[in-house]
Protein backbone atom coordinates (compact mmCIF):
# COMPACT_ATOMS: atom_id res chain seq x y z
CA UNK A 1 0.00 0.00 0.00
CA UNK A 2 2.59 2.38 0.56
CA UNK A 3 4.87 1.52 -2.17
CA UNK A 4 1.37 2.07 -3.85
CA UNK A 5 1.23 5.24 -2.64
CA UNK A 6 4.30 6.40 -3.27
CA UNK A 7 4.20 5.53 -6.78
CA UNK A 8 0.89 7.88 -7.21
CA UNK A 9 3.28 10.45 -5.71
CA UNK A 10 5.86 9.92 -8.03
CA UNK A 11 3.64 10.23 -11.11
CA UNK A 12 1.83 12.78 -10.16
CA UNK A 13 4.54 15.34 -9.85
CA UNK A 14 6.77 14.07 -12.29
CA UNK A 15 3.40 14.50 -14.74
CA UNK A 16 3.67 18.02 -13.33
CA UNK A 17 7.14 19.21 -14.71
CA UNK A 18 7.11 16.89 -17.43
CA UNK A 19 3.91 18.81 -18.27
CA UNK A 20 5.09 22.28 -17.92
CA UNK A 21 8.31 21.53 -20.29
CA UNK A 22 5.98 20.42 -23.09
CA UNK A 23 4.37 23.19 -22.79
CA UNK A 24 7.40 25.37 -22.85
CA UNK A 25 8.51 23.22 -26.03
CA UNK A 26 4.84 23.32 -27.63
CA UNK A 27 5.19 27.32 -27.63
CA UNK A 28 8.55 27.38 -28.54
CA UNK A 29 8.70 25.46 -31.57
CA UNK A 30 5.25 26.41 -32.50
CA UNK A 31 6.28 30.08 -32.43
CA UNK A 32 9.52 29.34 -34.43
CA UNK A 33 7.75 27.19 -36.91
CA UNK A 34 5.45 30.17 -38.07
CA UNK A 35 8.33 33.12 -37.86
CA UNK A 36 9.20 30.80 -40.74
CA UNK A 37 6.19 30.80 -42.71
CA UNK A 38 6.18 34.88 -41.72
CA UNK A 39 9.38 34.91 -43.57
CA UNK A 40 8.26 33.29 -46.59
CA UNK A 41 4.76 34.89 -46.60
CA UNK A 42 7.37 38.62 -46.53
CA UNK A 43 9.81 37.35 -48.90
CA UNK A 44 7.39 36.16 -51.82
CA UNK A 45 4.96 39.73 -51.01
CA UNK A 46 8.32 41.40 -51.73
CA UNK A 47 9.41 39.05 -55.01
CA UNK A 48 5.92 38.88 -56.29
CA UNK A 49 4.04 42.05 -55.78
CA UNK A 50 1.09 41.82 -58.46
CA UNK A 51 -0.03 38.46 -56.73
CA UNK A 52 -3.13 38.43 -54.87
CA UNK A 53 -2.50 37.50 -51.10
CA UNK A 54 -4.43 34.79 -51.00
CA UNK A 55 -2.31 33.15 -53.86
CA UNK A 56 0.91 34.04 -51.79
CA UNK A 57 -0.84 32.57 -48.69
CA UNK A 58 -1.12 29.35 -50.86
CA UNK A 59 2.26 29.27 -52.27
CA UNK A 60 3.56 29.62 -48.50
CA UNK A 61 1.44 26.76 -46.79
CA UNK A 62 2.74 24.67 -50.13
CA UNK A 63 6.60 25.49 -49.31
CA UNK A 64 5.62 25.17 -45.78
CA UNK A 65 4.25 21.34 -46.84
CA UNK A 66 7.65 20.47 -48.58
CA UNK A 67 9.84 21.46 -45.93
CA UNK A 68 7.79 19.75 -43.17
CA UNK A 69 7.38 16.82 -46.18
CA UNK A 70 11.13 16.71 -46.62
CA UNK A 71 12.22 16.58 -42.66
CA UNK A 72 9.80 14.09 -42.25
CA UNK A 73 11.23 11.81 -45.05
CA UNK A 74 15.26 12.64 -43.40
CA UNK A 75 13.52 11.43 -40.41
CA UNK A 76 14.23 14.64 -38.64
CA UNK A 77 10.39 16.08 -38.14
CA UNK A 78 9.73 12.98 -35.97
CA UNK A 79 12.98 13.59 -33.92
CA UNK A 80 11.44 17.10 -33.32
CA UNK A 81 7.71 15.86 -32.88
CA UNK A 82 9.23 13.58 -29.90
CA UNK A 83 9.66 17.01 -27.81
CA UNK A 84 7.39 19.32 -29.36
CA UNK A 85 4.41 17.23 -29.56
CA UNK A 86 1.91 20.12 -30.15
CA UNK A 87 4.11 22.61 -31.55
CA UNK A 88 5.12 19.96 -34.04
CA UNK A 89 1.45 18.81 -35.00
CA UNK A 90 -0.82 22.10 -35.36
CA UNK A 91 1.26 23.74 -37.76
CA UNK A 92 0.79 23.07 -41.60
CA UNK A 93 4.25 21.03 -41.50
CA UNK A 94 2.38 18.83 -38.90
CA UNK A 95 -0.17 17.97 -41.61
CA UNK A 96 2.16 17.33 -44.03
CA UNK A 97 4.36 14.96 -41.62
CA UNK A 98 0.61 13.35 -40.94
CA UNK A 99 0.55 12.04 -44.83
CA UNK A 100 4.47 11.58 -45.02
CA UNK A 101 4.84 9.78 -42.12
CA UNK A 102 2.30 6.68 -43.06
CA UNK A 103 2.90 6.77 -46.50
CA UNK A 104 6.60 6.10 -45.90
CA UNK A 105 5.80 3.17 -43.41
CA UNK A 106 2.97 1.59 -45.23
CA UNK A 107 4.85 1.35 -48.12
CA UNK A 108 6.69 -2.31 -47.35
CA UNK A 109 2.64 -3.37 -48.28
CA UNK A 110 2.40 -2.55 -51.70
CA UNK A 111 2.36 0.86 -53.33
CA UNK A 112 -1.47 1.05 -54.27
CA UNK A 113 -2.91 -0.38 -51.08
CA UNK A 114 0.23 0.22 -48.83
CA UNK A 115 1.82 3.83 -49.44
CA UNK A 116 -1.39 5.34 -51.36
CA UNK A 117 -4.29 4.29 -49.08
CA UNK A 118 -2.64 3.86 -45.67
CA UNK A 119 -1.33 7.79 -46.90
CA UNK A 120 -4.58 9.23 -45.52
CA UNK A 121 -5.16 7.42 -42.18
CA UNK A 122 -4.64 10.50 -40.75
CA UNK A 123 -5.04 13.26 -43.11
CA UNK A 124 -8.50 11.81 -44.44
CA UNK A 125 -10.54 13.27 -41.40
CA UNK A 126 -8.94 16.29 -42.25
CA UNK A 127 -9.94 16.53 -45.64
CA UNK A 128 -13.60 15.23 -44.93
CA UNK A 129 -14.12 17.56 -42.27
CA UNK A 130 -12.87 20.39 -44.54
CA UNK A 131 -15.10 19.26 -47.35
CA UNK A 132 -17.81 19.14 -44.88
CA UNK A 133 -17.39 22.33 -43.66
CA UNK A 134 -16.67 23.89 -47.17
CA UNK A 135 -20.07 22.96 -48.35
CA UNK A 136 -22.35 23.39 -44.94
CA UNK A 137 -20.44 27.05 -44.97
CA UNK A 138 -20.46 27.62 -48.87
CA UNK A 139 -24.91 26.88 -48.90
CA UNK A 140 -25.02 28.92 -45.64
CA UNK A 141 -23.16 31.92 -47.43
CA UNK A 142 -25.49 31.26 -50.78
CA UNK A 143 -29.00 31.28 -48.71
CA UNK A 144 -27.96 34.57 -46.93
CA UNK A 145 -27.31 35.92 -50.21
CA UNK A 146 -30.47 35.45 -51.60
CA UNK A 147 -32.06 37.49 -49.51
CA UNK B 1 11.31 47.38 -36.39
CA UNK B 2 7.68 47.14 -37.22
CA UNK B 3 8.98 44.03 -39.11
CA UNK B 4 10.74 42.85 -36.27
CA UNK B 5 7.55 43.39 -34.04
CA UNK B 6 5.15 41.20 -36.81
CA UNK B 7 7.90 38.15 -36.03
CA UNK B 8 7.62 38.56 -32.16
CA UNK B 9 3.32 38.92 -32.70
CA UNK B 10 3.61 35.36 -35.11
CA UNK B 11 5.72 33.74 -32.79
CA UNK B 12 3.33 34.36 -29.85
CA UNK B 13 0.11 33.59 -31.68
CA UNK B 14 1.64 30.48 -32.96
CA UNK B 15 3.43 29.31 -29.88
CA UNK B 16 -0.28 29.99 -28.03
CA UNK B 17 -2.10 28.02 -30.68
CA UNK B 18 0.33 24.76 -30.19
CA UNK B 19 0.43 25.33 -26.14
CA UNK B 20 -3.33 24.93 -26.16
CA UNK B 21 -3.23 21.97 -28.18
CA UNK B 22 -0.36 20.47 -26.30
CA UNK B 23 -2.60 21.23 -22.83
CA UNK B 24 -5.12 19.29 -24.84
CA UNK B 25 -3.09 16.01 -25.74
CA UNK B 26 -1.77 16.29 -21.93
CA UNK B 27 -5.10 16.37 -20.10
CA UNK B 28 -6.81 14.25 -23.00
CA UNK B 29 -4.33 11.88 -24.62
CA UNK B 30 -5.98 13.09 -28.06
CA UNK B 31 -4.24 11.94 -30.95
CA UNK B 32 -2.91 13.76 -33.75
CA UNK B 33 -5.59 13.38 -35.86
CA UNK B 34 -8.33 14.27 -34.12
CA UNK B 35 -6.18 17.35 -32.91
CA UNK B 36 -5.82 18.31 -36.36
CA UNK B 37 -9.53 18.36 -37.12
CA UNK B 38 -10.40 20.20 -34.06
CA UNK B 39 -8.03 23.22 -34.84
CA UNK B 40 -9.31 22.88 -38.83
CA UNK B 41 -12.34 23.36 -37.22
CA UNK B 42 -11.49 26.15 -34.98
CA UNK B 43 -10.29 27.83 -38.05
CA UNK B 44 -13.48 27.37 -39.94
CA UNK B 45 -15.67 28.47 -37.30
CA UNK B 46 -13.71 31.63 -36.46
CA UNK B 47 -13.65 32.56 -40.28
CA UNK B 48 -17.21 31.95 -40.02
CA UNK B 49 -18.09 34.23 -37.68
CA UNK B 50 -15.84 36.65 -38.58
CA UNK B 51 -13.10 37.01 -35.69
CA UNK B 52 -10.38 35.27 -37.93
CA UNK B 53 -9.43 38.25 -39.93
CA UNK B 54 -9.13 40.36 -37.00
CA UNK B 55 -6.71 37.82 -35.83
CA UNK B 56 -4.81 37.26 -38.74
CA UNK B 57 -3.94 41.27 -38.76
CA UNK B 58 -3.00 41.14 -35.63
CA UNK B 59 -0.85 37.76 -36.35
CA UNK B 60 -0.10 37.00 -39.79
CA UNK B 61 1.30 33.87 -39.73
CA UNK B 62 0.72 33.20 -36.57
CA UNK B 63 -2.52 32.00 -37.20
CA UNK B 64 -2.45 31.11 -40.60
CA UNK B 65 0.70 28.43 -40.56
CA UNK B 66 -0.97 26.93 -37.87
CA UNK B 67 -4.26 24.04 -39.83
CA UNK B 68 -6.42 27.12 -38.75
CA UNK B 69 -5.31 28.98 -41.66
CA UNK B 70 -6.12 25.87 -43.81
CA UNK B 71 -10.06 25.93 -41.98
CA UNK B 72 -10.02 29.44 -43.01
CA UNK B 73 -9.01 29.58 -46.33
CA UNK B 74 -11.71 26.77 -47.17
CA UNK B 75 -14.68 29.49 -45.73
CA UNK B 76 -12.97 32.02 -47.04
CA UNK B 77 -13.32 30.29 -50.96
CA UNK B 78 -16.59 29.07 -49.66
CA UNK B 79 -17.76 32.78 -49.55
CA UNK B 80 -16.56 33.72 -52.83
CA UNK B 81 -18.01 30.97 -54.72
CA UNK B 82 -20.97 31.89 -52.59
CA UNK B 83 -21.09 34.97 -54.59
CA UNK B 84 -21.49 33.88 -58.26
CA UNK B 85 -23.89 30.54 -57.88
CA UNK B 86 -25.16 27.70 -55.73
CA UNK B 87 -22.64 25.41 -57.90
CA UNK B 88 -19.90 27.65 -56.88
CA UNK B 89 -20.90 28.14 -53.04
CA UNK B 90 -20.43 24.08 -53.04
CA UNK B 91 -17.23 23.91 -55.00
CA UNK B 92 -14.98 26.91 -54.28
CA UNK B 93 -14.40 26.07 -50.50
CA UNK B 94 -12.69 22.58 -51.72
CA UNK B 95 -11.22 24.67 -54.85
CA UNK B 96 -9.13 26.56 -51.84
CA UNK B 97 -8.09 22.99 -50.42
CA UNK B 98 -6.29 22.39 -53.37
CA UNK B 99 -2.80 24.08 -52.89
CA UNK B 100 -2.27 22.02 -49.80
CA UNK B 101 -3.85 18.81 -50.49
CA UNK B 102 -1.97 19.21 -53.77
CA UNK B 103 1.22 20.09 -52.21
CA UNK B 104 1.27 17.16 -49.11
CA UNK B 105 0.16 14.27 -51.46
CA UNK B 106 2.61 14.69 -53.78
CA UNK B 107 5.16 15.09 -51.84
CA UNK B 108 3.77 12.18 -49.78
CA UNK B 109 4.21 9.81 -52.68
CA UNK B 110 7.47 11.42 -53.72
CA UNK B 111 9.14 11.13 -50.71
CA UNK B 112 7.47 7.84 -49.95
CA UNK B 113 8.98 6.16 -53.07
CA UNK B 114 12.39 7.32 -52.43
CA UNK B 115 13.24 7.38 -48.97
CA UNK B 116 12.84 4.36 -46.21
CA UNK B 117 10.75 4.72 -42.97
CA UNK B 118 12.64 6.06 -40.09
CA UNK B 119 9.83 6.39 -37.85
CA UNK B 120 10.57 2.76 -36.16
CA UNK B 121 13.62 4.22 -34.90
CA UNK B 122 11.78 6.93 -32.35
Amino acid sequence: MEDKQYMEYVHTHAQKSSHVTTLIWAFAVGGFICCIGQAFADIFGAVLPNWEKSKIAALVSMIMIFLGSFLTAIGVYDKIGVHAGGGSIVPITGFANSVVSPAMEFNKEGIVLGMMAKMFVVAGPIIVAGTVSSVVTGFIYWIVGLF
Amino acid sequence: MDIFLGYVKAFAIGGLVCMIAQILINKTKMTSARILVMFLLLGVVLEFVGAFKFIEEFAGAGITIPITGFGSTIVKGAREGAKIGLFESVTYGFRNMAAGLTAAIFFGFFFALIFKSHSKKV
